[in-house]
């Protein structure tokens, strides 16, 4: 049986790495999707993708760190769909950059992107939900949420911020049938990292490989479907071991 | 269609009852070949009776065995090997809870007896189970701690030593195996309605249990217990194909009480 049959997704950051690959398996699960990306490069390309085998899929293209934007995101969502079931909470951005270089406007941007954006985005799915009866948020933190590193304050920062956001809200929602939980992604084989880094990274990383998005994706959808239905303000950290260390 | 565990060989421990009996059912159903261990004879019969109505053609083994005796851990190794020839999933789950007092008061004998079940009985099992996955190249292990591992919960100084135990241990041969493509990892069960809880709130309220269980899930944010199967698509998960890049962790399932103040 599909896990997620007749279930409305929107997924942000939905046309590369770890979003298009769960928009990928949510399909495949019986989901219409709603892809949601600043940049809509492969968009036409990945919803002819989509809807080629057969799924619902459409793109809205967005900043998930402007309200303007966000809005317009559920009003074709609930045009096009009527409802909101999941969201798969993830577009993200990370710089790397020493702190004494950092201009505060880099510094805002990404915590706008990363953090901000998570929680505009959270916020009207919240909306769409109580008036259904609930659903489920998953967001995408990182294991820099957990741990620190040198170079990435912005990100860092933001990171973990969404990680005790995700818990208040779980705890916020718990007895009204909204989920939400986040995803610590380790090192992942995606365009976020950059080619020439990856050795280091696999060599840092207990298993000694980068993680797929395959593998992220599979994780998401445990946590979206009803298998996770006594897990809530919670977290699932598939980093290869890199922060038992 | 072909399901996450076909062709797989799995052990589940304390079977009998329970979490173990839930994540047998589910990874039965999902095609695969089980030993199933607990000290209770009768407990794995009524499991392997309940796993052939839902899955009938499932191939099961019982092994009696305490899992704090190392040479009945090695003999139910020994015997899944023997007979399945390989090992892919390792549910290391027996524990019992032990007396509920202040620590002056728990006394070193009830301490020795739930240390050696919950903490060396998790041990001697990975000790056997992983020298086997490491010939094999593969396979994954998931360690029943629980919140009391994880949070200080009070008047369980055994049980709470024994599951921060088994955690530590978990990250440490996480880090070991992850290399030779073994993921080892823990989870964290809050209140799950099993025989263990309905004794753990018979020692707190005698014939008064249910409406102490009622009061007992109040703070929970869910405001309920979770459900053993809840458990069983969790354990089912981690040990299955879909979970290869989760080492090294530990998953609360709780409802959220681990995280509220
Ligand atoms: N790849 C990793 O190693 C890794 C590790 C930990 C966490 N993450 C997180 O996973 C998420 C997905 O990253 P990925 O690895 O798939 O990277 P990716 O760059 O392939 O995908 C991210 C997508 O988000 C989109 N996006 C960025 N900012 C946006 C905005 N303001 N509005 C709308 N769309 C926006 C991008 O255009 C891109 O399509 C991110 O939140 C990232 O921080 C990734
Ligand atoms: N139920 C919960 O709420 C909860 C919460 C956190 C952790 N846990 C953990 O989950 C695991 C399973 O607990 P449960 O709730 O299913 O309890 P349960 O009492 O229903 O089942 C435990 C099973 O383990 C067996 N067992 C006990 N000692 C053994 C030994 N020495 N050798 C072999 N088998 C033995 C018992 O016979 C029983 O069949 C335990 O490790 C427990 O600590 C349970």
């Amino acid at each position: 049986m599909a896990k997620l049959q007749d279930k409305v997704a929107i997924i942000t950051g939905g046309v590369s790495g770890i979003g298009a690959e769960t928009a990928r398996l949510f399909v495949k699960e019986g989901a219409k999707v709603v892809l949601v990306d600043w940049n809509d490069q492969n968009a036409k390309s990945f919803v002819d993708e989509l809807t080629g085998q057969g799924g619902e899929a459409i793109f809205v293209k967005a900043d998930v760190a402007s309200e303007e934007d966000v809005a317009n995101v559920y009003k074709e969502t609930i045009d096009t769909f009527g409802k909101v079931d999941i969201l798969f909470n993830n577009a993200g951005i990370g710089a790397v950059k020493p702190t004494e270089k950092l201009t505060y406007a880099e510094y805002r941007k990404t915590v706008s992107v990363d953090l901000d954006g998570t929680f505009l985005v959270a916020q009207l799915a919240i909306k769409e939900m109580l008036k259904t009866g609930g659903g489920v948020i998953v967001n995408t933190a990182s294991m820099y949420g957990w741990v620190g590193s040198p170079g990435s304050a912005a990100y860092n920062a933001a990171k973990g911020g969404v990680i005790n956001l995700t818990r208040s809200l779980g705890l916020e929602y718990a007895t009204r049938n909204i989920r939400v939980n986040a995803l610590c992604p380790g090192y992942i084989d995606t365009p976020i990292i950059p080619e020439d880094y990856k050795q280091t990274l696999r060599d840092v990383t207990p298993m000694k490989r980068l993680g797929t998005s395959e593998e992220m994706a599979k994780a998401v959808l445990f946590l979206a479907s009803d298998d996770s239905s006594f897990m809530t303000g919670n977290t699932l950290t598939v980093d290869g071991g890199f922060t038992a260390q | 269609m072909s399901k996450r565990f076909d062709e797989q060989v799995v052990i589940i421990t304390g079977a009998g009852s329970g979490l173990g009996e839930a994540a047998a059912l589910q990874i039965a159903k999902e095609g695969a070949k089980l030993t199933l261990v607990d000290l209770n004879t009768e407990g794995l019969e009524k499991t392997k009776e309940k796993i052939l109505k839902v899955a009938p053609e499932a191939e099961v083994l019982l092994v009696t065995a305490n899992v704090a005796n190392e040479k009945e851990v090695k003999n139910y190794v020994d015997k899944t090997v023997e007979i399945f020839g390989r090992i892919d999933g390792f549910f290391n789950n027996a524990g019992i809870e032990g007396k509920q007092n202040l620590t002056e008061d728990f006394g070193s004998e009830e301490f020795d007896r739930v240390i050696s079940v919950n903490l060396n009985g998790v041990f001697y099992g990975m000790q056997y189970v992983l020298k086997v996955m490491r010939k094999q190249g593969s396979g994954s292990i998931l360690n029943c701690a629980s919140v009391g591992g994880i949070r200080g919960v009070g008047n369980q100084s055994g049980y709470s030593a024994s599951k921060h135990g088994v955690i530590g241990l978990t990250r440490n041969s996480a880090i070991e195996y992850g290399q030779y493509g073994i993921n080892i990892n823990a989870i964290a069960p809050g209140a799950i309605m099993t025989a263990m809880v309905e004794g753990s709130l018979k020692q707190m309220g005698g014939d008064n249990w249910e409406e102490v269980g009622k009061e007992f899930v109040k703070p929970n944010p869910m405001k309920r217990f979770g459900r053993p199967e809840e458990v069983g698509y969790l354990v089912a998960f981690l040990l299955s194909n879909e979970a290869t890049f989760i080492n090294a962790t530990v998953v609360p399932i709780d409802g959220g009480q681990s995280y509220k103040y």
